[in-house]
């Protein structure tokens, strides 16, 4: 395989702190690769040092098979979309466009046919003449991956560009960036706190914490088999016990929580008996009144404390009988779970391999 | 409640409006009238375009207008060849805690008048002075030069007089371009020169446009600074019209001197607005 970005081993250090902290991975070329972290995890600051803002204080970034050392950004193979956009707001979008190729010594009477190519491309044939301020949000998006675009860059860099936008209109430009990064086949580095974004467009994802990577994985994986207690917190909603471990019989480990629960969950790590584990369950994995004849259920009593009604996504908050811990459960919306109201009593359920758990370290 | 509001607006315009009328356009008219009478061969005092005439027929007068009109360009340029780095220097590359700080630092000279600084200029500068004194020290010179009374001293002395109105709405325009673009610029394969040139000053236009206004406007109507360092020699248009009024006591000329300087100010500035495509509403702001 054709790596066109390979990062080994980077760190960064200001002063004490740590940013970043021996991170490697390849990208494979036209991939749509994203980093997820929360914000302050170091994500920019490794995307900086790609692009060349930031020099790393140990470790090698290798673009398309060569050392970036001591390459200034301007010469550098990748591009930025940054995460205000930086479109020039003297220019016009055509110059805007064009200002990669002038700079790069492109024939004069070469340089309108490939913006013009490149409006289309992106879907704004028409714009040249247009201010940048006369642009909605969504068409300075297109601006600037044009703007990047049109130099041919080996990885694209795109540091949290759908940040600015609202809500309806950052699910519509997921799904458009994805659609164009296929269409166009440039690798992909894309930055973001918001994990949606990143599991719906990538097609691997790291996710990072503290300066380092806990998980590069497909979104399916980080979302169904995460590694690190972290992971599981991070990508998706989880609920989260934790217990120790009372026996095991094969993959199956019976664990009493600090809520006194007994519950029976299938492990592939190897757990001890009498270890302390981290136990994390989807909200969807909870099932409501489950059938009495299901076998290898964990059951047990909750009383409702809200409904979260939120469409597809709604959810109950529950507590167990007798304690304040907070459970969400989802709350599918097929009229079947209708009646329940606040205060309810009712009994929830999980299938034995709808858990996961890590050994505490 | 529509009446109410007009007669606030009209309260808080009133002395805007007075303060134009009875300090600007009646002296102004005035001055307009006298500059079209001049006394004839009897001593009468009639109509007529000889105060203008008078200027375009002798030499001196409409070279020194010249000169002043072309220094004042230079200083401007000058002023923003210097107060660019600077305010660049504290916008962008300084942390933000040594901002206010060195803005002062701008600012403080100013503090002082501008009699009082001039002459601290002419303290250093002198014969007998500061800088004359270390170079005879350190056996640099073997004998005192004079350092005042010719034009280099003189637009020296303007650029520093005026640098502060440079780089006061440089500082606030540079304040305001994002960080972000120059980065960008550099990441589309820009290199300083073509930063410099098609982000930086681009941006900056409207804030050098200002500036340049305010700084130009300042040194052609400067009196003080280009007398005393100047000195004799330094021929700067309003002390041809400070002669008329004073010396010669000819108010007709010295009104017709007067008028010629306020065309040449707008039409240059008018000229400016066009070359740099903004406009003066804009500018002003």
């Amino acid at each position: 395989m054709e790596y066109d970005l390979s990062v080994k081993n980077v760190t960064k250090k200001f002063g004490e702190f740590t940013a970043v902290d021996s991170v490697s991975f390849d990208i494979v070329n036209g991939h749509f690769f994203s980093i997820l972290g929360p914000s302050g995890c170091g994500k920019t600051t490794l995307l900086r040092m790609i692009a060349g803002f930031e020099h790393p204080s140990d470790g090698t970034i290798e673009i398309r098979g060569q050392d970036m050392k001591g390459i200034v950004p301007n010469k550098r193979p990748v591009n930025m979309i940054f995460q205000h956009l930086a479109l020039f707001p003297m220019m016009n979008v055509a110059e805007n466009i064009a200002f990669g190729l002038r700079r790069r010594g492109t024939p004069k009477n070469e340089v309108m046919p490939q913006v013009l190519t490149m409006l289309k491309r992106v879907g704004l044939p028409g714009f040249e003449q247009k201010r940048i301020d006369q642009l909605s949000g969504g068409q300075k998006q297109r601006v600037a991956i044009a703007r990047s675009l049109i130099l041919g860059p080996a990885v694209l860099l795109l540091d949290e560009p759908l940040g600015a936008l609202d809500l309806k209109l950052r699910e519509h430009m997921k799904v458009e960036l994805k659609k164009l990064q296929a269409e166009i086949g440039t690798t992909f580095m894309y930055i973001t706190h918001d994990q949606s974004e990143a599991l719906v467009m990538s097609d691997y994802v790291a996710v990072m914490n503290q300066g380092r990577f806990e998980q590069v994985d497909t979104p399916s994986n980080l979302y169904n088999q995460p590694k690190t207690p972290f992971v599981a917190q991070f990508v998706g909603e989880n609920n989260a016990w934790s217990g120790v471990v009372e026996k095991r019989e094969g993959n199956i480990v019976e664990i009493t929580t600090s809520e006194d629960h007994q519950f029976r969950v299938e492990v592939s790590e190897d757990i001890n008996p009498s270890s302390t584990v981290d136990l994390f369950l989807r909200p969807e994995a909870l099932l409501i009144e489950p059938d009495p004849s299901l076998t290898d259920i964990n059951r047990f009593d909750v009383v409702v404390n809200s409904i979260l009604f939120d469409g597809a996504s709604s959810r109950l908050l529950v507590n167990p009988l007798n304690s304040d811990k907070e459970i969400i459960v989802a709350l599918p919306q097929n009229k079947q779970y209708d009646h329940i109201k606040p205060k309810d009593k009712l009994v929830v359920g999980w299938s034995e391999k709808a858990g996961i758990c890590f050994a505490k370290r | 409640m529509k009446k109410y509001r007009n007669w606030g607006f009209f309260i808080f315009l009133l002395p805007v409006l007075l303060w134009l009328f009875l300090l600007i356009v009646l002296p102004h008219i005035d001055l307009l009238i006298m500059s079209f009478r001049f006394e004839d061969d009897y001593g009468e005092l009639t109509w007529g375009m000889a105060n203008y005439k008078e200027f375009f027929g002798e030499p001196i007068y409409w070279l020194t207008f010249v000169r002043t009109a072309i220094y004042s360009l230079v200083v401007t340029f000058l002023t923003f060849v210097i107060g660019l780095p600077v305010a660049f220097f504290i916008t962008k590359v300084v942390s933000v805690k040594y901002k206010g700080a060195l803005t002062l630092l701008v600012l403080l000279p100013f503090w002082v008048s501008e009699l009082v600084r001039v002459y601290g200029w002419m303290i250093l500068l002198r014969e007998s002075g500061v800088v004359n004194h270390l170079l005879l020290k350190t056996g640099l010179l073997a004998k005192p030069v004079e350092m005042l009374y010719n034009d280099a001293a003189m637009i020296m002395g303007l650029v520093y007089t005026t640098m502060l109105f440079m780089i006061v709405p440089l500082i606030s325009v540079l304040d305001s371009l994002e960080d972000e673009l120059i980065e960008a610029a550099f990441d589309l394969g820009g290199n300083a020169r073509s930063v410099l040139f098609r982000i930086i000053i681009p941006y900056a236009t409207p804030g050098i446009v200002s500036g340049s206004i305010v700084v130009f406007m300042l040194t052609l109507g400067n009196y003080l600074t280009p007398n005393l360092i100047g000195g004799k020699n330094s021929l700067w248009f309003t002390e041809q019209i400070y002669n008329q009024f004073i010396a010669s006591f000819n108010w007709n000329q010295g009104s017709a001197f007067g008028f010629l300087l306020l065309i040449l100010s707008s039409l240059i500035i008018w000229l400016g607005l066009k070359v740099s495509k903004q406009n003066l509403a804009k500018v002003v702001q």
